[in-house]
């Protein structure tokens, strides 16, 4: 009986406490700030449409194009459904092999969200960490990696992760290459990123670095590595997610870009980017539709996600209330 | 002063030789280049004499050293995929891509920094808003896409400009160049266009924040009390001192055009330096790729050096505290 009330009442308590912290979150500033810009919450919607419509696509999607099987070679260069020639069951058209746009762009979205996802997450472990041991150790450590940050920062991010792509395919062995090359494109991404990262942790560790609760955990003993990343790193964050989110545009983009230019992901797994690169084969023989709308859809998944970051970076920033 | 232009010049001369060593390392990662030369016939004592012809043997700094002084004259080996000495390859691409990316540049600052001043001046315009919108709409499309969209609009449906190569160049004293015939300049048209947009919004948008700021300095505020014109003061006292700023990233962003060039001239088929570049990484061409990543270095560095000692020179305030502690 008393285990019982206990359990009840431990379900009680944790429902409360949810319903506490959504109360507290819908009456926040942040969300008031949400709610009255129109363009944010569309910019929210349609991400999360695209979330959505990406990473449920084995169920939502119209036909499975990652299946062989499905294709039908009759339903090849199919247009829109609303032009002259086009069939209600492909929406967006089909491409030279009858592979449906619109499935093919729900599935092309996963591949970029994944890679993007990804590399984001590899450059801000690596940011962050540089950032903290830069702002924290101070001297000589912190000279060499500004240094190199700063050197990274004058190169584009795209010639950057160009250059590793380049460095990767050289140093790999042949028959590995198509089953890495996801990877490669992550770690070549993320690594032509990470410097933002870094600049701003370091920013906000040296700031951290001189207050009172540093002074503290020093004196009682604390080793400078749970210092940094125990008691700093949670101090730090804020700005971390502001950077990631545009962040998650700039990679979402730079891999289109390598995957356009042929040397991103292998075809086998086409993101948005190979979607384009294979439609632009056929843009001269007047069938747009297989490259303007994985680029529609890019755009307006990058633009999204850009919004987002704007915002974030306005509503989280107190000097501009 | 000295001493800043001595410590940038140490600075630009380590990151060139860190590249250098980036670019000398490729070679040593892709197996024995004995392997290529030699074929399959060859006897162990034949390949060891190949090795030792070609310094093979050396200890690593020797080689490096060797491969330094090799790039330093322009010296990178011969192309494994065309098969005739890189410095060629890349002597015959740079003019393409140098005036597309000249082209891009002017354009950008013909274009951005008048709607820059523009919409700085009348920001609550509508025409001003319009132009915000779409530079936000510029920023997030990316390169290939506006190339491809160009293409398909002013190649495909309407006919009017080509879309793939440099067309008709005039021979220019050993120059190719696009931009004396109006043929050629037909061609030269897209891909300007496709390569500046990106940098036609940054600009735009960093002359028109400048500006925001200056008309609401003091300095401004007495001119206009002093009953200047309009003009004297947007144009001579408010734009001046946005240029600064304006100048540093013009400088910097050529270095950008250049890496974005590989973009537009894989879109435009246009056979520059960028598009060597992107074939040599899928075929694996090691020397083009050493070659064009210390090219490409070295611009970007010299840029940097200039842009920081231009900066020194514009700004008197650097130059004052430039005295006291050099930073």
């Amino acid at each position: 009986m008393a285990t019982v009330m206990t359990g009840e009442k431990a379900t009680r308590t944790w429902w409360w406490r949810l319903r506490d912290s959504l109360h507290r979150f819908f009456d926040s500033d942040v969300f008031y700030s949400f709610r009255r810009s129109p363009v944010t919450v569309l910019a929210f919607v349609t991400t999360v449409i695209f979330f959505v419509g990406a990473f449920a696509a084995p169920i939502l999607a119209p036909f499975n194009t990652n299946d062989v099987s499905t294709l039908n070679l009759m339903d090849a260069f199919r247009p829109p459904a609303w032009l002259e020639g086009g069939s209600s069951r492909h929406l967006l058209g089909t491409d030279d092999q009858g592979r449906d746009v619109l499935s093919a762009i729900m599935f092309g979205t996963q591949v970029s969200l994944i890679v993007g996802f990804l590399s984001v997450i590899f450059s801000v472990v690596l940011g962050v960490g540089l950032g903290l041991i830069s702002g924290y150790v101070g001297g000589r450590t912190d000279h060499i990696i500004m240094r190199i940050a700063d050197v990274q920062l004058s190169f584009p991010a795209v010639l950057v992760a160009l250059l590793l792509f380049g460095f990767a395919k050289a140093v790999l062995p042949r028959g590995m290459q198509d089953a890495v090359a996801i990877y490669v494109l992550i770690v070549a991404i993320g690594l032509s990123n990470w410097v933002q990262f870094a600049r701003t942790v370091r920013g906000s560790t040296m700031v951290e670095k001189s207050k009172e609760y540093v002074q503290a955990a020093r004196v009682i003993g604390r080793s400078p590595f749970a210092i940094m990343f125990q008691h700093v790193l949670p101090n730090v964050m804020g700005p971390v997610l502001v950077i990631a989110t545009i962040s998650l545009a700039i990679a979402i983009l730079t891999e289109a870009t390598l995957s356009f230019l042929g040397v991103g992901v292998p075809p086998t797994q086409p993101s948005l980017g190979t979607l384009i690169r294979f439609g632009n084969n056929f843009l001269f023989s007047g069938e747009w539709w297989m490259t303007i709308f994985p680029g529609l859809a890019l755009v307006i998944l990058a633009l999204s996600v850009n919004l987002l970051g704007d915002w974030l970076r306005d509503a989280l920033n107190p000097k501009l209330r | 002063m000295l001493a800043y232009i001595v410590r940038r010049l140490l600075q630009s001369i380590i990151v060139m030789v860190a590249v250098g060593f980036i670019a000398f390392s490729l070679f040593n990662f892709v197996g024995d280049p004995i392997n290529n030369m030699v074929g399959q016939e060859a006897t162990e004592a034949e390949r060891e004499r190949a090795r030792q012809a070609l310094g093979l043997d050396d200890p690593f700094p020797i080689q490096f050293a060797r491969f330094a002084w090799n790039a330093l004259h322009g010296d990178f080996g011969i192309s494994f995929r065309l098969s005739i000495p890189v410095e060629e390859a890349i002597g015959d691409r740079l003019p393409a891509t140098l005036e597309l990316v000249f082209v891009a540049a002017v354009l950008a600052l013909a274009v951005g920094v008048p709607l820059g001043v523009y919409t700085g001046l009348h920001r609550d315009g509508a025409v001003s808003r319009i132009l915000l919108t779409a530079s936000l709409v510029g920023i997030s499309l990316p390169t290939f896409l506006i190339g491809i969209i160009l293409i398909l609009i002013f190649s495909v449906w309407l006919g009017w400009l080509p879309s793939f190569g440099r067309g008709a160049t005039v021979n220019l004293w050993g120059w190719q160049s696009n931009l004396v015939s109006w043929e050629g300049f037909k061609s030269i048209i897209l891909p300007s266009v496709t390569l500046c947009l990106f940098q036609l919004t940054l600009l735009m948008r960093l002359v028109r924040a400048e500006m925001l700021e200056v008309l609401r300095t003091d300095y401004v505020k007495f001119a206009r009390a002093r009953g200047l014109t309009n003009r004297a003061v947007n144009f001579s006292h408010a734009l001046k001192n946005t240029l600064v700023p304006v100048i540093t990233i013009t400088g910097l962003q050529i270095g950008s055009l250049i890496a974005f060039a590989i973009i537009t001239e894989t879109v435009f088929q246009w056979p520059g330096m960028g598009l060597l570049f992107l074939q040599a990484i899928q075929f694996v061409d090691i020397p083009v790729m050493a070659a064009y990543l210390c090219l490409v270095a070295f611009i970007f560095v010299v840029i940097n050096l200039i842009v920081d000692l231009l900066y020194y020179v514009i700004d008197p305030r650097l130059r004052l505290e430039g005295t006291g502690h050099a930073h």
